[in-house]
């Protein structure tokens, strides 16, 4: 492999970016340094799933993971938090499932207003941009999720979670 | 920054983009209005005026209350500004979880290293 563009200086942090698309549309950006098969299987496998979707600066614990990553397979996560009183569950379908370049799934636990969730890996030679949208059925369905003040695709059960981001992003300190 | 929507910004722009709604919200600016007062305060029908209202207010730059038979009007929570923190905070999930995984691939790149070649599941 040519990976010798490496020598040059790098942010050791890439940046995330946010986009409202459209009405009913958001993506999300981001550039890792590996191969797309590398962030492919951090995103399929429980075990490293588990590591970075639930950062533990959040104050969460995941109860459970289970992953089926197929087409047609279920994903179910189960949550706790301090501030929440009951666990919260988060789970839905896998539409589409190419390895190493894409993966489709459902937000089911918000019912009928729930997103469908599109990941897109793109290897750039020794990068991979990964590109996510969020596709909510309706206008309506969005913004009443940001009205709501839950972080997308997260369900209402999030709002606590919200607060606790405030004090995270403070903390994280980008500059 | 954050990055806007678009189509926040052309309802934005759209409402901006002439007079007399600028100048409603001016007068906003300085004092609520019913809708018949500002019919009256720019010349125009009440029919008229109703249609620039709705203009500006589609793109949350004005809020209308009606209390009895009066709509009054009154400058809009800006909701770009809503949705722009929302936006924010969603992104800040985002860029926390994705510099965990920043951790997990280094980890997994430095194993294929190690194991020289990898091994597929």
């Amino acid at each position: 492999m040519d990976a010798r563009r490496e020598s040059e200086p790098r942010p050791t942090k890439n940046r995330t970016t946010v986009e409202r698309k459209s009405e009913r549309e958001l993506v999300v950006t981001r550039t890792f340094n590996g191969p797309a098969r590398i962030v492919f299987e951090a995103w399929t496998t429980p075990e490293l799933f588990k590591r970075w979707w639930v950062p533990k600066s959040f104050g969460l614990s995941l109860l459970s993971c289970e992953m089926d990553v197929r087409v047609g397979g279920t994903y179910r996560l189960v949550f706790s938090h301090p501030a929440s009183p009951e666990p919260m569950a988060f789970f839905g379908r896998y539409n589409e499932v190419m390895p190493h370049s894409r993966l489709v799934w459902t937000n089911d636990e918000g019912g009928e207003g729930g997103s469908v969730t599109k990941v897109t890996f793109e290897e750039q030679g020794a990068e991979t941009l990964v590109v996510m949208h969020d596709l909510y059925p309706s206008k309506e369905a969005l913004d009443s999720a940001i009205a709501s003040g839950s972080t997308g695709g997260f369900g209402e059960t999030f709002e606590q979670l919200d607060e606790l981001l405030v004090t995270v992003g403070a903390g994280v300190g980008r500059s | 920054m954050v990055q806007y929507t678009r189509t926040h910004f052309d309802a934005s722009f759209a409402a901006l983009s002439d007079a007399t709604r600028r100048g409603v919200l001016e007068q906003l600016a300085r004092a609520d209005a019913s809708i018949t007062a500002l019919a009256e305060k720019f010349h125009m029908t009440l029919t008229g005026m109703k249609k620039h209202v709705g203009v500006l207010e589609q793109a949350g730059l004005v809020m209308t209350e009606k209390v009895g038979r009066v709509r009054t009007c009154k400058l809009g929570v800006c909701r770009l500004e809503e949705e722009a923190a929302w936006i924010e905070r969603y992104r800040q999930l985002w860029a926390v979880r994705f510099d965990e995984l920043d951790t997990v691939v280094e980890e997994l790149k430095r194993k294929e290293k190690v194991d020289g070649r990898k091994k597929r599941k």
